[in-house]
């Protein structure tokens, strides 16, 4: 069972990858236009988001 | 892509349309500083309704001189302008105007970025989501039978997680907890901070004596569901008072002021002193009270009297803040600051009417007060009974414990605002905002209902008679007069002709006489419209209608036709009354206006009880008189004069046109024309009274079933896991019922009003 000591901060460090994540993208307002953005994806001659 | 036909559906029906673009001035004092020498501001611009507008509005704003960046918003159809602070602020709104997207100031500084409590509830929610996940991980192992020693282990990682998202994601929860408390109240969070605590620290406990049994996984999933419902009914609430925030403002922002030097300047309306020389042009609205010093006009004070004929003043005239300058400008002297006028005294009497209203306590609260009673004393009666049954007060401790998990409020916390919240999200798609949850509460009990008349049970402005019976001819002439005059009831005559079609006549020399109406000559004769004392030689010729307002088109000084007009009923308002008489709910008239058109109105709609010429602390007056007899009140209006009254009764509602503060002290407000909102809004509230109490019903089922096995000492961690999860879902399920129902109204509301078309669907560009 020894290999827990490996499996168990895998675990939590990539459950608290994703929540690092998810706050950055709230922080940097990705969910400020939710509808928006799902109209923005067709855009073709764009210029990259900020 | 194509840009779609522009729904009516969100555009404030009334104001919006000929109202003056914001000023370069007010873009400047509504806007604020942003980090790299930017100043923002954020236009509300209604007509946004695709992906299309976005690359439309971003386009042309990246042309306009002086835009450093501008973005706009298809969620809040809203648009952030950012300019350098070292110029003058862009022409911005000329900019949107020109593509057909009238943008305009709004109230809500928030648009969503700078709502602090939204995201301290969602980070608090997101570390309480992955915590409980991780938990849930070791949690399944030890359920799984792992050994004395992995248990112990995953226990102490398990509390390790657990304790500081207790303490991050559950200072929501203590601090409204003790809050109450202190106030010598119970709420649904004193139960829950209780139950969390000391589930965490008797799992604490029989983890360093190496216990089987151990509560982390569900104290953390615990404060997991019921952030869940409090961050919704945050974010139903929040969405609201930005969609409120984003209308039309109707009170200005500043005036232009003429000094004895010559020079004028645009004034903040807090900068404005009594004695100050106010310019007040046609189409803008007072700033504050004031006395004309020179010109004549018309003013129109149905928003705030409630009168709905204009007012003719002249020199000497004493003039209302909020009222609207038809005709010709005026040169005012401001005799009142802006905290002392008229909208200030009614703001006062607002204040002095919600108090009585804060006494309302809301459901779940309610439900609190009986229930934590209830189960504290459950858990204590069987931590006593088991310490004396067997002596042992570990056992009874831990029975104790899972008698406060078991029952702790999980479906409860959940159950009123999930209900709440697809309320409010199937209220939104028709057009209707809700304020807060308790105003959805109160609606459901309301049993009478007072509306105003001008601009509620109207649309506040007046429509001719009987447009087919009136010579063509005569009206082509009048309206290509009334074409160049703001007069309400010149752009009736224009809009009976635009709905005729036919030709167009030519006029020239066209003047307008402020309090008298408009002459122009036409065919070398000298044609005038307007009132019958005025056009004509001899006024007694003409025979109008009783009671109804008229102007009349003279050639030379003769009668050539009598146009009278009444106001224009809001569409749906007769269905509407209908429907609320056949609830059972009684309707009552309070309005401003005078007796005769009153009675005319409450005859056509069928209500039985009106009152006219009432002032609004007659109106006030009125609904504490229905309190005090046990009536439970909803109030419809719009006016400021209506705002006390809004302020004041059990719960209330205000169509999107309603003054500021009207808007901001109504419970509900609709953005649509047909007033059939009310009785849609009230069936919603209804429904959503019984799934809420379905729910509790729900909720105390499932207690009474799981209690007596907690008691017992039956309930392991597992077992509690399993039973709280199962019954928040079930709880919600039973709200999402709250969809799909109710199809008749929805039908009505879907109505196309033709009214309620946005101004600019004709200079959309094609795209």
């Amino acid at each position: 069972m020894s290999i827990l000591i490996y499996l168990i901060p895998i675990s939590f460090g990539l459950g608290a990858v994703g929540l690092g994540a998810f706050l950055w993208s709230m922080r940097s307002g990705q969910y400020q236009d939710l509808d928006g953005a799902a109209e923005r994806v067709l855009f073709d001659d764009e210029d990259a988001p900020d | 892509m194509n840009c779609h036909t522009p729904e009516a559906k969100d555009t404030a029906p009334a104001e919006s349309g000929h109202g003056a673009l914001p000023s370069r001035e007010e873009l400047l004092l509504a806007s604020r500083a942003v980090a790299d020498g930017l100043r923002e501001v954020r236009l509300s611009v209604p007509s946004i309704h695709c992906g299309g507008c976005l690359r439309t509005i971003e386009r042309a704003l990246g042309n306009v001189e002086g835009v450093a960046e501008a973005r706009a918003n298809l969620t809040t159809k809203s648009v952030t302008v950012r300019w350098s602070e070292n110029i003058a602020p862009p022409q911005a709104a000329e900019a949107l105007f020109a593509i057909g997207h009238p943008p305009h100031l709004t109230d809500s500084e928030a648009g969503g970025s700078t709502d602090k409590t939204l995201g301290e509830l969602i980070r608090a929610l997101a570390v309480a989501g992955f915590a409980s996940a991780n938990i849930m991980a070791f949690s399944v192992s030890v359920w799984a039978g792992a050994g004395p020693e992995l248990r112990n282990l995953f226990h102490l990682l398990s509390a390790a997680i657990a304790l500081p998202v207790l303490l991050y994601s559950g200072r929501v929860f203590y601090r409204s907890a003790w809050a109450a408390l202190r106030h010598g109240r119970t709420n649904m969070d004193v139960p829950i901070s209780i139950g969390v605590s000391l589930a965490f620290a008797m799992s604490l406990y029989d983890m360093s004596n190496g216990g089987p049994h151990a509560y982390f996984d569900a104290t953390v999933m615990l404060v997991f569901f019921l952030l869940i419902g409090r961050t919704l009914d945050h974010v139903m609430r929040a969405k609201a008072r930005s969609a409120v925030g984003d209308l039309a403002k109707l009170t200005p922002r500043g005036a232009t002021v003429a000094y004895e030097n010559g020079t004028s300047e645009y004034v903040p309306v807090g900068g404005i002193e009594p004695g100050m020389t106010i310019l007040v042009t046609a189409g803008e609205r007072v700033p504050v009270d004031g006395r004309v010093l020179t010109g004549a006009s018309e003013l129109d004070r149905s928003l705030v009297t409630g009168e709905s004929a204009p007012v003719a003043v002249a020199a000497g005239a004493t003039v209302e803040a909020g009222t609207l300058n038809l005709t010709a400008p005026l040169r005012l002297e401001a005799t009142a600051t802006a905290d002392n006028s008229f909208l200030a005294e009614m703001v006062r009497l607002m204040n002095a009417a919600e108090a009585g209203r804060s006494a309302y306590r809301r459901l779940a609260d309610r439900a609190a007060g009986l229930y934590a009673p209830v189960v504290h004393s459950a858990a204590l009666l069987s931590f006593l009974g088991w310490a004396f049954a067997t002596g042992d007060f570990h056992r009874a401790a831990t029975v104790a414990v899972a008698v406060l998990i078991i029952t702790c409020p999980c479906a409860l916390g959940l159950a009123v605002p999930i209900v709440q919240v697809i309320a409010a999200r199937r209220l939104f798609e028709h057009g209707i905002m809700v304020k807060d949850g308790g105003g959805l509460e109160r609606l459901a009990e309301a049993d009478t209902v007072v509306f105003d008349k001008t601009g509620t049970l109207t649309t506040g402005r007046p429509e001719l008679i009987d447009p087919d019976r009136t010579d063509p001819a005569a009206l082509s002439l009048a309206s290509a007069l009334a074409i160049h005059s703001r007069h309400p009831q010149s752009l009736a005559l224009v809009a009976a002709q635009a709905a005729r079609g036919g030709t167009k006549t030519n006029v020239a020399d066209i003047r307008e006489m402020p309090g008298h109406g408009l002459e122009a000559r036409y065919n070398g004769t000298v044609i005038r419209l307007g009132r019958a004392d005025w056009a004509l030689d001899d006024p007694e010729t003409v025979s109008a209608p009783l009671h109804h307002p008229c102007s009349v088109l003279s050639n030379d000084g003769r009668l050539v036709a009598a146009f009278a007009f009444h106001e224009r009923l809001r569409a749906g308002a007769g269905e509407a009354i209908a429907a609320l008489k056949d609830r059972g709910l009684g309707v009552e008239i309070l309005s401003g206006d005078h007796e005769a058109a009153v009675r005319d109105l409450a005859g056509s709609v069928g209500v039985e009880r009106f009152e006219a010429r009432i002032r609004p602390d007659g109106k006030l007056a009125r609904l504490k008189a229905l309190a005090e007899a046990g009536h439970k009140t909803f109030m419809v209006g719009d006016g400021l004069n209506d705002a006390p009254a809004l302020a004041a009764a059990h719960v209330s509602m205000a169509p999107s046109s309603a003054v500021d503060v009207g808007r901001n002290a109504a419970d509900f407000v609709f953005t649509r024309d047909s007033l059939e909102a009310v009785p849609f809004t009230l069936a919603i509230a209804k429904r959503t009274r019984r799934l809420i109490r379905e729910n509790f019903a729900l909720a105390v089922l499932y207690n009474a079933v799981a209690l007596p096995f907690a008691i017992a000492g039956f309930v392991t961690p597992l077992a509690a896991a399993l039973a709280m999860s199962g019954s928040s879902l079930i709880v919600v399920a039973n709200a999402l019922r709250l969809k799909g129902r109710a199809k008749y109204y929805r039908k009505a509301l879907d109505r196309p009003s033709p009214q309620a078309a946005p101004p600019h669907a004709s200079t959309q560009p094609a795209q």
